[in-house]
């Protein structure tokens, strides 16, 4: 330091946030000149999409990297901060109900490799975009997406030390056949263009159905007594409201560049809110009947965040030529009916699941009769009624071994109705080089008949499995007394009766019962 | 449409919406918006709260401070949100939900 210290510069008036966001994503770029622009960036143009000025791009948070990093940073502090505290007050015991912990199954192995995935895609859609906007986006949205990865599974690994079924979350997302549904929905994304990738999972996915699944799991984890879930889970869903707004923005900005974008854009909307839909076959039954606390029916969620608040996206977007997505009135009719035909198809198959499956118990049968008073009682309760009554006879749950048929390309099974009679199973089928496809609903129908060279190829697992691609290496179908149900099992890398099958036999119910001290057996059945 | 008007269109009546965990800092936005947007509504849920607005709904960094007793700057609002419905207008002053043309 020099002892005669000049008097201080005057400091320069601070930036204002949208100068600031200007510097870092003005001028960064340039014209390439050793290589024509077209051959660096090769995939932005050959969906159709047509941009004429990238400087229209605008991220309306205007987020700069280092305001990224300093909140991301105070986001990891209070998330780890509550992991902590969570294992060191032994939190795992303040849920509501053993039960709650197949939820986070369903969560760790559906949708924590989605976020690694989202982390894949927005770096090769960063990459493709000559747009230094978007890329500045694309890239934030990158890391945000690894994060929400680690930060999920770091937050539920705690539970795998007590619980079954968490043990191998990557493992089961690439092979289990009801993950094959998310699993297929993003690979669908992301190999599609990168317009389309933003199109499908930032606007689709993330701004009109994202607040059907983080909003109500981490409401119900909160209802549930799971603090270190609603963190992680809010904590997501913060950048997830950055994402959301990307999603807006960038279809409002392909909108303005060029009046041929509309009708793209519009297929786009209509195919990825279907896809999204199906996907949320899941979260339905999550709401309806796999938290034991429930915080409000799919039908009511579905209501909220579709009808009323993307109802209001939708009047939004009319300016631009933009209507409601195609088919979403079959989510609407089909809105008392979803979870019902959900949870009935994992009752069939939840010997083969990656987490313990039950029958409600008679409360909650009288809650879903409230709050489903047009279809619960007269085709669903019964139905559970006497799956209910079979296990009190059986000691065990009733279980399908007939592998259903898949839909080509959402790939659930086709248990869904026909929209306007909720009695007559949904089939739809098309022919393609001579082959026949099924589907599950006219909305998938219509994907698959304007793309039939993709989802050709799809991997639906229940056809891997009788092709004889899901055993582990070294099994021998022809082998005397060979059960393929149990090499499949072995295959998926979970063991019967504890990863999967019925909760009231399983080791989660009896340990849960032998660290609480709780009884669970129900009223009727003691008093039996 | 072609035609033009000089008096500014009704503006849009389209309903907007923010949610917040619920936590300290929030709880003083949350006051802070009731305050600034009389027509706001309050929803509680399981850690959450989830304010809905018809038409617009703004959060002004002066009426935070005041509740917070510190400065606060917009973008700490990144901390505390969950979820939102409508076009963003940010500054370093304001806070806008609004449906509408991009600015």
């Amino acid at each position: 330091m020099n002892q005669a210290t000049p008097a201080a510069p005057k400091t320069a008036k601070r930036l204002g946030i949208k100068e600031r966001y200007a510097l870092m994503t003005r001028g960064l770029g340039w014209e390439t000149t050793y290589q024509a622009m077209d051959d660096v960036f090769p995939y932005d143009q050959f969906e159709g999409i047509k941009i004429h000025d990238w400087d229209k791009w605008e991220d309306p948070f205007r987020l700069t990297m280092d305001a990224y990093w300093k909140f991301q940073g105070e986001k990891e502090k209070k998330l780890y901060a509550i992991i902590d505290a969570f294992q060191q007050n032994q939190g795992q015991f303040n849920i509501s109900d053993p039960r709650y912990i197949n939820t986070l199954k369903l969560f760790l192995t559906g949708i924590s490799p989605l976020e690694y995935a989202a982390h894949r895609g927005y770096a090769i859609a960063g990459r493709a975009f000559r747009g230094v906007g978007a890329r500045v986006a694309a890239q934030m949205q990158s890391i945000d997406e690894l994060r929400h990865a680690q930060t999920q599974f770091h937050t539920i690994s705690h539970f795998n030390k007590y619980f079954n079924g968490l043990h191998d979350p990557q493992h089961m997302h690439d092979r289990i056949w009801y993950l094959s549904v998310p699993k297929s929905y993003f690979e669908d994304a992301m190999t599609a263009g990168p317009f389309e990738f933003v199109t499908a999972i930032s606007f689709s996915f993330e701004y009109v159905l994202t607040n059907l699944l983080f909003m109500p799991f981490m409401s119900g984890a909160a209802f549930n007594g799971d603090m270190a879930t609603v963190t992680f889970g809010f904590s997501a869903q913060s950048d997830e409201s950055r994402h959301m707004t990307l999603g807006l923005e960038v279809v409002k900005f392909m909108l303005e560049q060029d009046p041929d974008n509309v009708p793209i854009i519009q297929r786009w909307v209509d195919k990825w809110f279907w896809r999204g839909y199906r996907l949320l076959t899941l979260v339905s039954m999550m709401m309806d009947y796999m938290l034991p606390k429930r915080v409000m029916s799919w039908a009511e969620a579905w209501e909220m965040y579709f009808e009323k608040n993307g109802g209001a996206l939708f009047e939004d977007l009319a300016r631009y030529g933009i209507r409601l997505p195609k088919y979403h009135e079959v989510a609407s009719k089909e809105k008392d009916r979803l979870s019902h035909e959900a949870w009935a198809t994992f009752n069939n198959y939840g010997h083969a699941a990656d987490f313990n499956t039950w029958v409600p118990q008679p409360d909650e049968l009288d809650w879903l009769s409230e709050k489903y008073p047009n279809t619960f009682d007269k085709h669903y309760r019964p139905r559970f009624e006497w799956l209910a009554e079979y296990e009190k006879k059986n000691g065990k749950m009733w279980r399908n071994d007939t592998l259903p048929m898949l839909c080509q390309v959402c790939q659930v099974p086709a248990i869904f109705t026909e929209p306007d009679d909720p009695t007559r199973i949904c089939l739809r089928e098309s022919s393609y080089l001579g082959l026949k496809y099924h589907f599950c609903s006219d909305g998938c129908k219509d994907i698959f008949d304007h793309e039939p060279e993709k989802y050709v190829q799809a991997w639906l697992p229940v056809h891997q499995i009788y092709q004889g691609n899901c055993f582990p290496e070294g099994a021998d179908p022809t082998a005397p007394g060979f059960n393929p149900l149990a090499e499949v099992l072995k295959y998926y890398h979970l063991t019967p009766g504890a990863d999967s099958g019925d909760f009231n036999t399983s080791p989660d119910r009896r340990n849960w019962e032998h660290w609480t001290g709780e009884d669970l057996t129900l009223p009727d059945v003691k008093a039996a | 449409m072609s035609t033009t008007t000089t008096t500014p269109a009704a503006a849009s009546r389209t309903p907007v919406f923010i949610a917040l965990q619920t936590n300290d800092i929030s709880r003083s936005i949350v006051e802070a918006i009731v305050a600034d947007n009389p027509e706001a509504t309050v929803a509680e849920f399981p850690a959450m709260i989830k304010i809905d607005a018809p038409g617009r709904l703004v959060i002004r960094r002066a009426s935070v401070e005041e509740r917070l007793g510190r400065r606060w700057d917009v973008q700490e609002l990144h901390l505390s949100l969950i979820s939102l419905a409508g076009g963003i207008d940010e500054t370093d002053d304001e806070f806008t939900l609004q449906w509408g043309a991009r600015a």
